[in-house]
């Protein structure tokens, strides 16, 4: 892999003045006076609405679709089928923005035309003066269904005989690992353990339901401004609809919440045909209902991990299966499998491995990305394995961690070489001791204390070959702006791009403007996805920065004749370091650049290190630029009669490499803490052949204000990350560990384990009962 | 306008005061008060789910908080409601809201304006809030992103500043 050179070059202080600091982000009052535009708050004269008719069946033929009586209602402008769309059929699922090899099959027509293979698959479209009267449009269409058969478990998919729903086999993706020797491995065990565990359908739940508004301008350029992750979107509508990349244009607005759920394209190509076909501007905003509907939850795995371990708690063998459900499409599922796949042994050392991974098609919802994207089911399993090891060996679970971390300079799964800090051990032993002590057990609750560690990439594939591109300026009045496309998705990812910059050229943070997320004018960044957004735009805006420093202090320099290198900046001044005599504004500092004809500003471009791939054989190879380590720990309390579970205290403790903007690292780890009790306890997308039944958040239960524990963020940095100033990727990574501690801390408490999440009253209840039973 | 069959009437002019002007629309019976806001151009009133089930629509109806989705518009007329931008704003920020911005209380920022203002009622009605009344005060308004701590401590800096402000003045 190749690296860049010590990132720091150009800052001189090791202290820094505003990074770290937990600054107030540049995206805060906006958001809090209300002024803040979302995607659906936009409008323009002639706006059209837009409405989307989705399949009421998950497996059946479309025998006919008549759009007559829609058509004919007043005020409808256009309504689209399969039979209007252009010939290619299909928008590109595959890893959005990539430059990379792509999987096959990754195209999903737009609107379904002679068969449905879900329920809520997209089957017209309808641009009308109101949304009321779009929505009346929908209702008017009439689609002639026969059922066919379906298949709706992965297991029943894969069996010889299943209805197909994808390719030849229903085999969307599927990887092995083959490492060390695996008999000899198990040969040296004293011990063998197996389980099964089992996780659901969750859902993204952003509070914003997907949102978009297109139309036609002036250059003949389509401008979309979507709520997005990835603003490279632009090519694939343009891919989808014929037209030539550079006149379709892609703005993402303020992201009202991502999570995954807005990295594949969800709305937008529609819209690109409805502005098209009607030649006005057209406006969606999806009712919650058809929200869920309309891009992937998180998949259900089902892993079996077989583990050989000797008395003393250390791995000799490992076997792990995974087996996901991919529903009717692929859209990232090979991905999502692939991540599964390299984070199958958690943040733990295996020199005998083997790895069998599968995604299967049915006829459920196709599943997709969602914060973790596969690694957080395969770390979930790994820790609930790591309490079973230590129960079946009567050891501490930390212990047995302790036996087998992974440490700064061993292989991962896949033979990549861990290169950065590992601190497993510290974060998991602070996140514990923060818990403090156990309080007393009443007649019928129980206490439980759990911990999870995890190992979580960040950054994009290797082979995906990724870049960002960032701008930095400055005005003539000394103010700054950096131009980067990256969305900004709620993590405060233009906000960190004005921090960096500001430490770099010394003005306050609220000199800088951050123009984010133009397809058009800002250089493209890369998506705001895999936790990168800050590695890869914090790299390139921090590169920018620096060079426009330089030339800054060059000129300063040439001025008070001296070196470059005694000079620094800090309050919008420049100034000769130990002679503060010998200083001038930022202000003048520039308008010398500019009389001299040097430079105010740079576009920079950084580059991930890359790789070609793992060996389909023995799946060894590089795939991941780096790795976030951490870990979680909660102290729960059960009600033995009702089985409800209280979070009491749920701490992170994660080495976030360095923290750019301290307030908003810790914002993720609380953020995530309650997503991550929500997948444990309540969060669940219940299907029933196909069919969705919980469509509302009524009955898609995510945690409120009064499930909150006291929650607690633990940063360290141990510099050693890729992003800037030595940051890790911290986005995902949090949320890694949270759902397996929680489950872990029940287990404690009740003394069963529940492998199936997630751990309602109910399954409590259950699995109480039995051990009464039993024991 | 009356329907023929029935004699009710289907469309009224309605007056609502939003933010301290007085704004006249006619509207249907069936149409909610967040969309008449929308519609008049106050964005800032976000919809989560149109169903009283995420409080992002959350506004001020005569001082009491209220889900304007599920609040018809005709129930508005001739009473005051106030949005988060009628709370304050650049240069007249309510302590609400400086608390917000200090304390990092918003992240995507969507469930923010609504939970501002489920934040004022609760303060009116109970000044120095314990945390569970906050908790109780917000359980009808979802945040995906901040697990709420920010959120919790930017209503009681609130609070306090509030109380201050109040023994002061
Ligand atoms: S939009 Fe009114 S409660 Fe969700
Ligand atoms: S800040 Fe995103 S939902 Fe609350």
């Amino acid at each position: 892999m190749n690296r860049m050179e010590n990132p720091l070059a150009g800052v001189k202080s090791e202290k820094f003045r505003q990074v770290g600091k937990p600054l107030i982000r540049t995206d805060s009052p906006t958001k809090v006076y209300g002024t803040a535009v979302y995607a659906g708050d936009l409008t323009m004269p002639g706006m059209l609405y837009a409405a989307v008719l989705h399949s009421e069946r998950a497996s059946a033929l479309l025998r006919r679709v008549d759009t007559t009586r829609a058509k004919e209602l007043p005020g409808v402008h256009c309504v689209l089928t399969a039979e209007d769309l252009p010939a290619s059929q299909g928008v590109m699922t595959d890893m959005p923005g990539q430059t990379g090899g792509m999987t096959k099959n990754t195209k999903q027509p737009i609107l379904a035309k002679d068969r449905v293979r879900f329920c809520g698959e997209p089957i017209a479209l309808v641009a009308a003066e109101s949304v009321a009267i779009a929505e009346q449009a929908i209702g008017l269409i009439d689609v002639d269904y026969q059922d066919i058969d379906g298949v709706y478990d992965p297991f029943d998919a894969l069996a010889p005989g299943a209805p197909i729903v994808y390719g030849d086999d229903n085999v969307v993706a599927s990887y092995k690992i083959r490492k060390g020797d695996i008999e000899k491995g198990f040969a040296e065990a004293d011990v063998i353990v197996e389980n099964t565990f089992t996780t659901q359908y969750q859902e993204q739940a952003f509070l914003e339901p997907e949102a978009a508004l297109a139309w036609v301008d002036e250059l003949e350029v389509l401008n979309i401004r979507s709520s997005t992750q990835v603003v490279e979107h632009y090519r694939a509508v343009a891919d989808a609809i014929g037209l030539p990349h550079n006149r379709v244009r892609l703005r993402a607005e303020f992201v009202g919440g991502g999570f995954g759920g807005k990295e594949v394209m969800t709305i937008e190509v529609w819209l690109a045909l409805l502005a098209l076909a009607s030649r006005r501007p057209v406006r969606l905003v999806q009712p919650r209902e058809r929200s869920f509907l309309s891009h992937g939850p998180r998949h259900p795995f089902n892993i079996t991990h077989r583990t050989g371990v000797t008395r003393d708690g250390k791995i000799t063998a490992l076997q792990i299966s995974f087996t996901s459900d991919a529903g009717a499409y692929a859209k990232l599922s090979p991905y999502i499998l692939l991540y599964a796949t390299v984070g199958a042994t958690g943040p733990y050392r295996v020199d005998n491995l083997h790895v069998d991974s599968v995604s299967a098609a049915t006829n459920n919802l196709p599943a997709c990305a969602f914060r973790g994207f596969g690694t957080m089911q395969a770390n979930l399993a790994c820790e609930g394995q790591m309490e079973e090891i230590a129960k079946t060996l009567g050891m501490d679970s930390m212990e047995v961690r302790r036996r087998n971390f992974i440490r700064t300079g061993d292989a991962n799964a896949t033979g990549q070489i861990i290169r950065s800090a590992v601190w497993s051990d510290q974060c998991a032993t602070q996140a514990l001791a923060a818990l403090g002590k156990r309080p007393e057990n009443s007649q019928t609750t129980r206490i439980g204390h759990g911990v999870a560690c995890y190992q979580q990439s960040y950054g994009r594939i290797l082979w995906m070959k990724d870049s960002s591109e960032a701008w930095v300026g400055v005005e003539m009045d000394g103010t700054v702006v950096v131009r980067s496309a990256v969305a900004d998705i709620g993590g405060g990812q233009s906000s960190a791009l004005a921090q960096i910059t500001a430490e770099i050229l010394g003005v306050p943070m609220k000199e800088v403007v951050v123009y984010f997320g133009d397809g058009a004018v800002t250089p493209l960044a890369g998506t705001s996805t895999a936790s990168r957004a800050l590695y890869m735009s914090g790299n390139a805006t921090q590169m920018a920065a620096t060079r426009v420093r330089e030339n800054l202090l060059g000129c300063a320099g040439r001025h008070f004749s001296v070196e470059a290198e005694e000079l620094d900046m800090n309050d919008s001044q420049v100034f000769v370091v130990g002679d503060p005599k010998r200083s001038m504004t930022i202000n003048d500092c520039v308008k010398l650049c500019a009389a001299e004809g040097v430079h105010r500003h740079n576009l920079a471009i950084f580059k991930a290190p890359t790789s070609e791939g793992i060996d389909p054989e023995t799946g060894q190879g590089e795939v991941f630029p780096d790795f976030t380590y951490g870990a979680h720990a909660a102290q729960v309390a059960v009600d033995i009669e009702t089985g409800e579970v209280r979070v009491l205290q749920s701490i992170g403790a994660h080495d976030v490499g360095q923290a750019i903007n301290l307030r908003a690292v810790e914002g993720q780890v609380e953020g995530s803490a309650l997503m991550g009790q929500g997948f444990a306890l309540c969060e669940e997308l219940i299907l029933e052949q196909g069919q969705l039944q919980t469509r509302s958040l009524s009955e898609y239960l995510i945690p409120t204000s009064e499930d909150v524990p006291k929650i607690k963020a633990i940063i360290l940095e141990s510099g050693s990350g890729l992003g800037p100033f030595g940051s890790k990727g911290i986005g995902e990574p949090v949320y890694a560990p949270v759902a397996a501690s929680i489950a872990n801390a029940v287990t404690d408490a009740i003394g069963v384990h529940i492998f199936e999440l997630p751990i309602t009253p109910e399954k409590i209840v259950k699995a109480l009962r039995r051990k009464e039973t039993v024991g | 306008m009356t329907d023929k069959k029935t004699g009710m009437a289907r469309e009224k002019l309605v007056n609502i005061h939003v933010n301290g002007t007085a704004c006249e629309i006619t509207v249907p019976a069936w149409r909610t008060l967040l969309e008449v806001l929308r519609e008049l151009g106050h964005v800032e009133v976000k919809c989560g789910c149109e169903k009283g089930d995420c409080g992002a629509c959350a506004v001020l109806l005569d001082g009491e908080v209220v889900d304007s989705c599920l609040t018809l518009a005709w129930n508005a007329d001739r009473r005051s409601v106030m949005t988060v931008q009628g709370l304050g704003g650049p240069g007249k920020a309510h302590p609400l809201q400086t608390a917000f911005i200090e304390h990092g209380g918003a992240q995507c920022g969507y469930c923010t304006p609504g939970m501002i203002l489920a934040a004022k009622a609760l303060l009116d009605d109970i000044p120095n809030p314990s945390l569970d009344d906050i908790k109780r005060g917000l359980s009808g308004n979802l945040c995906r992103c901040t697990g709420y701590t920010r959120i919790f401590s930017a209503i009681r800096a609130a609070a306090q500043a509030l109380r201050q402000e109040g023994g002061t003045s």
